[in-house]
């Protein structure tokens, strides 16, 4: 095992992201800030309360799922697709690392990232609305899963794309719809039984859900499920990964 | 001693289906300069990526240090260092932490020591702070190279380490590589400048179309295939090579003030003394001769057209 070459690595990643820590960390504050203001003051005000939670805190932890998952998607796809298109790699590649360690670093990195945002948006929401925490430990393990699952999935995007339009495809196209629909800003219980039904095919609707049940025990499918599911991806992306290097797809001609 | 790389019998063909290289073989002695020449296009980098493990060999086999590169991977990679011939750096890191983050990569634990003399030796100590975007063309050649050396490599390959580089800093770099030679360091260079082998390598290697066309040590190179001329200048200009010196089959300048004679430095006799003789004997009046040992450059040429025809 290479754990140099793993640190190296990971601390090469965070050197950036503190490099850059006015966009890195404010942007996301200030972003979610502006939702509690629209949704949780004015339209909060219309909605009073979902399933017994008051509407500014019910939107919490789709806000924090919503900023982590497309931050790890984005700060793992830029890490690995920046080397790419630098033409940097070249030293990652002959480098005697192997999968494993790569990935643990650049995706170690993004993960970490987008948890202390996730960190930062949640202290923020406490300024903002009356938050509680039912289970800290189950609060946390759900985000550390989803930072860790989208930086795979990020760290995924940044091996395929080929320039910098389809780098932002993905997340734009795909991650916030799902986040959107997934009831982040809803209970899907609110749904007609026809839309709950579709809901259940959006995997990231059981990461919210689980996640909201950590927060404040309501959950729109149980959580054992919402544990499955994010494992499932967890794993489907780190059996894609191990493909890619052994196959050298898109990064080893 | 076994070479510290041997290449067998590599092939390489790119996903376009171009076969970039068919069928080199090539060992490399420990401690040695290697000079690869070629033209664009050869297939250089296309053998430099291949033996550093960023593009997979077709066929074939690679040696670094008795480790094949495909199998054993981390020990044959862990002994070399590569200078890309692409000026491909991070742009926003600074140069301490872009050569301590290549340091790491290899599996080295951190020793800044190590690296502020690398970078001393380099002439970039007072750059370590700075951005690398904020280097200069130059500057960011040694980046690579200081990145290429900071695991203490024992192969090191610089991809046309001098392109775009200016004579003075051309000069500095021939330094760096003899202080290199000095440590032990195995070399492989590969250059468009004839007089870079001449002046650097103890070996040269020229490949053209994927192909070895030779290896030699240079010296013996420029003796086996170098062609002298010796060039005649008389005292008073001819109209046409006097007949009785037909055999040499001199070359009269367009001016007629000079005869140029060209012999083969392997032959056993040149035959200068006779020509002098018989010059004399035909009543020329010479004013001055001097001689001129054919460059790298001229063997070189000669070698890759003489393919093509
Ligand atoms: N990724 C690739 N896909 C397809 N063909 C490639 C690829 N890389 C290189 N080639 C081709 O392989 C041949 C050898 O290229 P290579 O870069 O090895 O040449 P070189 O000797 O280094 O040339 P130069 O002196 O210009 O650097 C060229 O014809 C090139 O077009
Ligand atoms: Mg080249």
């Amino acid at each position: 095992m290479n754990i140099e070459a793993i640190r190296a690595i990971y601390m090469f990643e965070m050197a950036r992201f503190f490099r850059t820590y006015r966009q890195s960390l404010l942007a996301p504050v200030i972003s979610t800030s502006l939702y509690f203001v629209v949704f949780g003051a004015a339209i909060g005000s219309q909605i009073n309360q979902v399933e017994g939670v008051a509407y500014g805190a019910f939107i919490v932890p789709g806000l924090i799922m919503l900023s982590v998952m497309t931050q790890s998607t984005s700060n793992a796809s830029f890490g690995i697709y920046f080397p790419k298109f630098t033409g940097s790699i070249y030293e990652l590649l002959s480098a005697p690392v192997n999968f494993l360690e790569a990935t643990v670093g650049y995706v170690g990195a993004a993960a970490t990232k987008s948890l202390i945002i996730g960190l930062i948006i949640l202290a923020t929401s406490f300024a903002f609305v009356d938050v509680s925490i039912a289970h800290p430990l189950a609060m946390v393990a759900f985000l550390l899963l989803t930072c860790l699952s989208f930086a795979l999935l990020g760290f995924i995007i940044g091996i395929w794309a080929g320039n910098f339009e389809q780098l932002q495809l993905i997340p734009m196209l795909i991650i916030t719809p799902l986040v959107f629909l997934g009831g982040s800003f809803y209970s899907t219980t609110m749904l007609p039984p026809f839309w709950q039904a579709v809901t259940l095919l959006n995997p990231v609707h059981y990461l919210i859900s689980g996640f909201r049940w950590a927060f404040y025990e309501q959950a729109d499918v149980p959580v054992g499920i919402s544990l499955l599911a994010i494992a499932a991806f967890t794993g489907a992306c780190l059996a894609a990964i191990a493909w890619i290097f052994r196959t050298g797809w898109r990064i080893r001609s | 001693m076994a070479p510290i790389v041997r290449v067998n019998d590599l092939r390489k063909r790119y996903a376009s289906g171009f076969e970039a290289l068919k069928g080199v073989t090539l060992d490399i002695e420990e401690g040695e300069i290697l000079a690869l020449l070629g033209p664009n296009g050869a297939g250089k980098t296309t053998l430099i990526s291949t033996v550093c493990g960023i593009t997979t060999p077709t066929a074939g086999t690679v040696t670094v240090g008795g480790h094949d590169i495909q199998r054993d991977y981390r020990a044959a990679r862990s002994l070399i260092g590569l200078v890309p011939q692409e000026l491909s750096l991070e742009a926003f890191e600074t140069v301490m932490n872009a050569v301590r983050f290549s340091r790491g990569l290899f599996g080295k634990p951190r020793n800044d020591a190590l690296i502020e003399d690398l970078l001393k030796q380099l002439g970039l100590f007072d750059k370590k702070d700075s951005k690398i975007m904020a280097l200069s063309g130059g500057m960011k050649r040694r980046v690579l190279i200081a990145k290429a050396l900071a695991h203490e490599p024992r192969v090191l390959f610089l991809d046309e380490p001098t392109a775009g580089v200016d004579v003075e800093l051309r000069k500095d770099m021939w330094k760096v590589v003899d202080n290199l030679r000095k440590t032990g360091v195995t070399i492989i260079l590969t250059t468009h400048y004839i007089e870079e082998a001449e002046a650097m390598a103890d070996r040269v290697a020229v490949i053209d179309k994927g192909q070895i066309m030779l290896v030699q040590d240079k010296a013996e190179l420029m003796r086996h295939m170098g062609r002298k001329q010796l060039r005649i200048h008389l005292a008073e200009p001819v109209a046409e090579v006097p007949f009785a010196l037909a055999d040499y089959q001199l070359d009269l300048a367009t001016d007629g003030a000079s005869l140029i004679y060209t012999y083969d430095t392997r032959a056993e006799r040149t035959g200068i003394t006779a020509l002098l003789n018989e010059l004399q004997r035909a009543g020329l009046q010479m004013r001055d001769i001097e001689t001129q040992e054919s460059s790298l450059e001229e063997i070189f040429v000669g070698l890759v057209k003489g393919d093509a025809a």
